[in-house]
C-alpha cells in the first residue's frame, strides 16, 4: 500500500486540529494537553503538543495522511520530523488575529526551507466578524502572487476540501 | 585577576557595565566565533577604555583609517578618501586630521563626531555577538597616533540594548540573510518617484536574484543591523521581494533536506477524485 503525507501547519490556535478533524475519516488522533500559560489559556483550553493525525483512504492501495503540527514554538523540534517526505503543506492563518500573522509568515518560511514542496495558505476563520480578507492577508503576510491564498473555515468540510484540492492541483501543476 | 571568559557566560553588555562601574582603564579584546550559513566567521575587535569611559573601538579586519571613517560619515568623497589613504598611508590619524583641518577639507568637530560615530557603530555591532572569547588587557591603550573620543558608557549600554531588541525583531522579520532580492513583477512599480536614502539606493543598486542580502551588505560595508533595517523597509514598501538564490535549493553544509516523495501523477489525480467525492 502506498501512503502519502500532507502537513497542516500554522501558529497556535490557527485551526489546524479542526481542519484535520473536518475531513479525516478516522477520529483525529490528537495529543492535546491543557494549556499551561495564562496568556494562551485565554485563547483556548487545550493545545496540540505533538501532532494531530488524520487519514483519508483512497482505495486499498493508497492512503493520504494528514499531520498537524504543534503550533507553539517550543515544540518546533517536531516540525522538521513531520515535514519529512511530505507531498505538500498547508499554512493555516487565523484571519481574525493579526497578532499571529508574523508568526504564520515565519512558520511558512521555515517549512519552505525544509523542503521545496508546493504549499497553500489557508485564511482560516473567514466566518469570524473580525477576519481579514484573503486579499488583505496576502499583503500583510507578503505572500507572492503565484502562491494560493484561500479563504477557509476549518470547521466546514467543504471549505477544507477546497483547500486540499487546491494544494493537490498545485502539486499536479508542478509535476506537469 | 585576569578578566577573561566566554560571551556565552558573560555578554558584551554585561562587560561594558562592569567596565563602567569599575572605572577600568585598558582594552577589551573580543574574538568572535559566530558561525553563519557559509561556515565559521572569525572576527577580532578591540575596545579601549579610560577610567570607565569608552575612548576607541576597532574591528581588526576593517579599514579604520581616518580617511575611511570620514568617507563613511559623508565628510569626504570616495575619490578623496581613496587618494588620501594612498598618499598618507604611513601617516597617523592625528597628523592626518590636522592636515585635513588645515587644508580646509573638514573641521575639528567633523573629525571628532565621525570618530565617535565610528566607535559607536563598532560597539553596537559587538553587542550582537553571542559567541566568542573575551579578555581585558589592563592598561593597554590604542597607539598614540589614534584619535580617541571619551564616551559615557551608560548611554551606550542603553542604546545598545534598544538596538538589540530592534535587531531581534528584524531577525524575526528577516530570518535569513542568504536570501536574495528581486524587484516585484507587478507593472507600474517604479523607483523613479520614490524617495530613497543614499544607503537605500546603495542596496537597491545591488538587487539581483544572484546576490544574497549578506553579499549586498558586504559590498556596501554595512552591518547586519543596517542591511536588515533597509531591506525590511524596502520589503514593507513592496519595492522588493525575497527570492531563494539558486545555491539554496539544496541546503548548505552538505546536509540534504527531506527527500521529496517520488509519486506518479496518477496518485495525485486519485487523491483529487477521492477528496472531491467526500
Amino acid at each position: 500500500m502506498q501512503t502519502v503525507k500532507m502537513v497542516i501547519t500554522g501558529p497556535f490556535n490557527s485551526g489546524k486540529t479542526e481542519f484535520i478533524r473536518s475531513i479525516s475519516e478516522i477520529d483525529v488522533v490528537t495529543t492535546d494537553r491543557e494549556i499551561t500559560t495564562s496568556a494562551e489559556r485565554n485563547v483556548k483550553e487545550a493545545t496540540t503538543v505533538a501532532m494531530d493525525f488524520g487519514r483519508i483512504t483512497v482505495d486499498d492501495d493508497l492512503v493520504l495522511y494528514l499531520f498537524g503540527t504543534p503550533g507553539q514554538r517550543r515544540f518546533d523540534f517536531m516540525w522538521e520530523i513531520l515535514s519529512e517526505g511530505m507531498l505538500g503543506f498547508v499554512v493555516m492563518v487565523d484571519s481574525a488575529r493579526p497578532e499571529t500573522f508574523r508568526e504564520a509568515k515565519s512558520i511558512l518560511e521555515t517549512f519552505r526551507a525544509y523542503a521545496p514542496t508546493p504549499y497553500v495558505v489557508a485564511a482560516n476563520k473567514q466566518d469570524h466578524p473580525d477576519a481579514w480578507s484573503p486579499e488583505d492577508l496576502r499583503i500583510a503576510l507578503r505572500i507572492e502572487d503565484d502562491v494560493k491564498l484561500l479563504p477557509c473555515v476549518a470547521i466546514d468540510k467543504e471549505s477544507v476540501k477546497q483547500v486540499l484540492l487546491e494544494l493537490l492541483y498545485s502539486i499536479l501543476e508542478e509535476m506537469e | 585577576m585576569a578578566l577573561k571568559g566566554d560571551l556565552k557566560d558573560f555578554s558584551t553588555t554585561q562587560l561594558l557595565n562592569l567596565i563602567n562601574l569599575a572605572r577600568k582603564t585598558g582594552t577589551l579584546i573580543i574574538e568572535s566565533s559566530d558561525a553563519d550559513e557559509e561556515g565559521n566567521r572569525e572576527e577580532l575587535a578591540q575596545m579601549a577604555f579610560r577610567e570607565g569611559k569608552l575612548i576607541h573601538a576597532s574591528m581588526v579586519e576593517e579599514d579604520g583609517h581616518l580617511a575611511n571613517i570620514l568617507h563613511k560619515a559623508g565628510k569626504l568623497t570616495e575619490a578623496q578618501a581613496k587618494l588620501i589613504s594612498e598618499k598618507a598611508a604611513s601617516m597617523g590619524d592625528k597628523e592626518l586630521g590636522l592636515l585635513l583641518i588645515n587644508a580646509g577639507y573638514v573641521t575639528r568637530d567633523d573629525i571628532l563626531q565621525s570618530v565617535k560615530q565610528h566607535t559607536l557603530d563598532v560597539v553596537y555591532n559587538l553587542l550582537t555577538w553571542n559567541e566568542g572569547h573575551f579578555r581585558f588587557e589592563d592598561g593597554m591603550m590604542p597607539p598614540d597616533d589614534r584619535i580617541t573620543v571619551p564616551i559615557d558608557l551608560e548611554n551606550v549600554i542603553l542604546e545598545g540594548t534598544r538596538r538589540l531588541r530592534e535587531l531581534e525583531q528584524l531577525q524575526e522579520e528577516l530570518p535569513n540573510l542568504d536570501f536574495a532580492l528581486k524587484f516585484p513583477d507587478r507593472p507600474g512599480t517604479s523607483l523613479r518617484d520614490i524617495n530613497l536614502s543614499v544607503d537605500e539606493w546603495r542596496v537597491v543598486s545591488f538587487i539581483n536574484p544572484k546576490n544574497s542580502i549578506r553579499q549586498i551588505a558586504k559590498a556596501n560595508n554595512m552591518s547586519e543591523m543596517e542591511i536588515r533595517r533597509i531591506v525590511y523597509g524596502l520589503l514593507q514598501a513592496g519595492l522588493v521581494e525575497l527570492v531563494r538564490p539558486p545555491s539554496m535549493v539544496q541546503p548548505l553544509n552538505g546536509r540534504r533536506g527531506p527527500e521529496r516523495p517520488k509519486i506518479k501523477k496518477t496518485v495525485v489525480t486519485r487523491l483529487i477524485d477521492r477528496i472531491r467525492s467526500l
